[in-house]
């Protein structure tokens, strides 16, 4: 017992301030929101386009990034023969509707807006989720998973994640949906009761990421239920995945959280021209 | 047990590879299916094991073609073989090496060829056959394997019930379905049937590399973005005859270790949940995003991803990164310390740990267990050390084994690891060599086949490719620890209570991506 008391002195309180707080700091090499300086790009070049391996980029007189798509690696920087593509420390990356998830170089990101005034009433308060993982990685439910440890605390802003979909007001979903998830992924969405909201995780969820196109796969949750919030990645950040959860919940008040619309490239250079 | 006269023999119809080298196909001696069997049996006999047995279609897809990997841990090589099968039927060597079982069901799922007399011939991810028109199950082109649905083991009895679990489970955990035969609380029999995370992984590394390739190896298992992209790297450099720098390659092994230390300390927090002990279950679920913090420290990515690259890494560190690596991950020895001690001495978690699941160590070596669930039940088995490549030639980190097989074992081989693993990363940080953190890296050689082992957090990771005329991937074929231990899981529940359940799946924590690819 005394051992237990004292490895509770020693361990302290960890639970972080933000949102009231400043949020947790990422790292310096952090990978947040994707930066194009259009005005390096030489005529002609698409060294970025072709090197990404999802097809997240596209170059039709302007440079378009699609973070659905995205991965958030680092072949385009890699590829980039004038240091034009960098990644920002902005963490904030989540959106309501999946057309706002491409942008264009300096383009600013139109973060997600809050449930609507009804949908407020009923799930601002208190919003149960029921987690599926739809095939991918396992990464976005381990981040996922993080904001229910002591540090993120996510039950102090009412969200839980429960274990029936009977209880739930909604599903948050990873994973490309592959073809042996399908109907169980039918199913659960449909044993939610209405009205339910869709979260959709990482680059999988939106897009399908790595595996997008695969006969396997279904590239995405919203090739099957509609999605409401999508919050890009792979895997995203335990900070975006919390700055959009509540975000959704209009629980983030910008002029604290707020940063400049183009956020300033981070420390993120890896040899360039290097393989691959 | 054979006579030593015939092992001499037959081993000469083995090719011999080391870890992370290649070979030409042409040196791959082409055996009978007789021989191909005696060979296998006799190596199984002799202490050897099958790290890799798969099929490789043929160019005209009549014909598939068998390859063995057989790891020898006391000489640190691997031993290949192949044989042609005539027909779509083989003969199943399961009855008689039961480390067989899986890799002979993924095999004739894959390749539409029946293994005759597999005593649980059933598919393995319920995915099409990779040559239409040959079904081992003779469904039509046309008709998709449905996912679950398959001849489940049943008892029968008065008061014998059936649970079934999943695929979609009550905590945010990847989708599988089980199947359990109780009596009342009494577990008969557990079957676990898998696939739900297939996507076709395998199939397109076909042709490869491509600019994709490396993210499909960064994503076999999330958890271990670093273990398999350093495998994946390793093939590539094998067969492009690639050098890394000692930087690279002790930053390498940083960042594995990393990767086991953030694991083994989630594990042992989610193995305390499970047993209602909640001080260690939040301070592991912290200290393990303090490791994951590090690795991201280094590369941007929690998870590793974007670390491992063809020819070296893909971030370098600098001093002051050095030092406030070494400031974290004493702190993190400390934190781990006094919260992971306090299970040893808890009687509430010692009474639910001791002698639960447990997995003999003849089981653990007849049915191939690798990993922690292998040297919790006395297995000397770890490819760092049986089969080290990179930084592990030169540095060396003791192997942690205990006897007893239980929940109590696997969790207290996870400790051992993590200090072990703090003093390699501690050592490593302190006296890191210079050289470029990448290398060129050449075409792939055509007509090799290349082998690579890691020991990743949950066991060996084992890519094997094979190149054709062009350079290209023939065949790729993974597999993940989660493949060989799946089974024990399995194993462990019997004559367990149902309640036991999550606390014995918890001491193995094994991957289903990493299973169903």
């Amino acid at each position: 017992m005394i051992k237990i008391a004292l490895a509770r002195l020693q361990q302290g309180h960890r639970t972080m301030r933000y949102p009231d707080g400043p949020a947790p700091e990422v790292p310096e090499r952090f990978r947040g929101r994707p930066v194009f300086d259009a005005s390096k790009c030489p005529d002609g070049c698409a060294a970025c386009a072709d090197a990404c391996p999802t097809q997240a980029i596209t170059i039709n007189g302007t440079v378009k990034v699609d973070l659905g798509r995205c991965l958030f690696c680092t072949d385009c920087i890699r590829a980039c023969p004038e240091g034009a593509v960098s990644y920002s420390q902005d963490y904030r990356l989540a959106v309501s509707n999946r057309e706002d998830l491409i942008v264009a170089a300096g383009e600013e990101l139109k973060l997600a807006h809050a449930l609507d005034e009804k949908l407020m009433k009923l799930f601002g308060r208190s919003l149960k989720l029921r987690q599926v993982c739809a095939g991918g990685c396992g990464a976005c439910e381990a981040d996922v998973n993080v904001l229910q440890t002591v540090g993120w605390d996510l039950g102090r802003f009412g969200i839980q994640f429960v274990a029936s979909p009977r209880h739930a007001d909604g599903l948050l979903i990873t994973g490309p949906v592959t073809e042996n998830m399908r109907l169980a992924l039918r199913k659960t969405y449909d044993a939610v009761p209405d009205p339910k909201i869709v979260i959709a995780v990482g680059a999988c969820a939106i897009s399908g990421g790595p595996f997008i196109d695969h006969d396997e796969v279904q590239n995405g949750a919203e090739s099957l239920v509609p999605v409401d919030l999508y919050i890009p990645g792979s895997p995203p950040h335990p900070l975006t995945i919390l700055d959009g959860l509540l975000r959704l919940l209009g629980r983030i008040d910008d002029r604290v959280h707020g940063q400049t619309s183009v956020p300033t490239p981070s420390a993120v250079r890896p040899p360039v021209g290097a393989p691959g | 047990m054979k006579s030593y006269d015939v092992l001499m023999v037959l081993s000469n119809h083995l090719a011999t590879v080391g870890n992370g080298r290649a070979i030409d196909r042409s040196a791959i001696p082409e055996l009978s299916g007789q021989e191909f069997r005696q060979a296998i049996l006799d190596a199984v006999a002799s202490g050897e094991r099958v790290a890799s047995l798969f099929g490789v279609a043929e160019a005209q897809a009549e014909v598939v073609r068998l390859y063995v990997v057989l790891a020898d841990d006391q000489d640190s090589r691997f031993r290949v073989g192949t044989t042609a099968v005539a027909g779509d039927r083989f003969t199943s060597l399961t009855p008689d090496c039961l480390q067989v079982h899986l890799f002979e069901r993924e095999i004739a799922e894959q390749f539409g060829v029946k293994a005759e007399g597999h005593p649980w011939f059933k598919p393995v991810r319920y995915q099409a056959s990779l040559r239409p028109g040959h079904d081992a199950w003779d469904r039509a082109t046309n008709e998709p394997p449905l996912v679950g649905v398959t001849d489940f083991y049943r008892v029968e009895g008065e008061e014998v019930h059936e649970v079934a679990v999943g695929p979609v489970h009550a905590g945010i955990i990847e989708p599988g379905h089980f199947r359990f035969q109780c009596h009342g609380e009494h577990v008969f029999h557990l079957e676990i049937s898998l696939g739900y995370q297939h996507r076709g992984v395998e199939r397109a590394m076909l042709g490869g590399p491509n600019k994709r390739s490396i993210h499909y190896a960064e994503t076999l298992s999330g958890d271990t973005t670093v273990g398999h992209s350093t495998a994946y790297c390793q093939v590539i450099e094998a067969l492009a005859k690639c050098q890394k720098s000692a930087r690279a390659q002790t930053l390498r092994g940083i960042a594995l270790e990393l990767e086991r230390l953030a694991n083994h300390v989630g594990d042992l927090g989610a193995l305390s949940g499970d047993a209602g002990f909640l001080p260690t279950a939040s301070y592991c679920g912290r200290i393990r995003g303090d490791f994951l913090n590090m690795t991201a420290l280094i590369c941007g990515s929690r998870f590793g991803r974007g670390m491992i690259r063809p020819g070296g890494i893909g971030f370098d560190v600098d001093q002051k990164m050095i030092d406030e690596l070494l400031r974290r991950v004493a702190a993190g020895k400390k934190d781990c310390k006094s919260a992971i001690e306090l299970l040893w001495n808890s009687a509430s978690v010692m009474a639910r740990f001791e002698d639960t699941g447990r997995v003999s160590p003849e089981l653990a070596e007849e049915l191939g267990l690798v990993g922690p669930a292998a040297r919790a039940s006395g297995l000397q088995r770890d490819a760092r050390n049986d089969h080290p490549s990179g930084i592990f030639r030169f540095s060396h980190i003791p192997v942690a084994a205990w006897t007893s097989g239980d929940v109590f074992a696997r969790a207290y081989v996870r400790w051992l690891e993590v200090q072990r693993s703090i003093e390699f990363v501690e050592e490593q940080l302190a006296a890191l060599p210079g050289g470029a953190i990448q290398r060129e890296v050449k075409d792939l050689a055509p007509n090799q086949l290349a082998i690579s082992v890691i020991e990743g957090w949950r066991g060996e990771l084992c890519h094997v490719a094979l190149t054709d005329a062009a350079g290209r991937f023939e065949r790729y074929k993974i597999v993940d620890p989660s493949f060989h231990n799946w089974m024990a899981v399995a194993l462990a529940l019997r004559g367990q209570q149902i309640s036991d359940f999550p606390l014995c799946n918890k001491s193995f924590n094994l991957s289903y991506c990493g299973h169903d690819l």
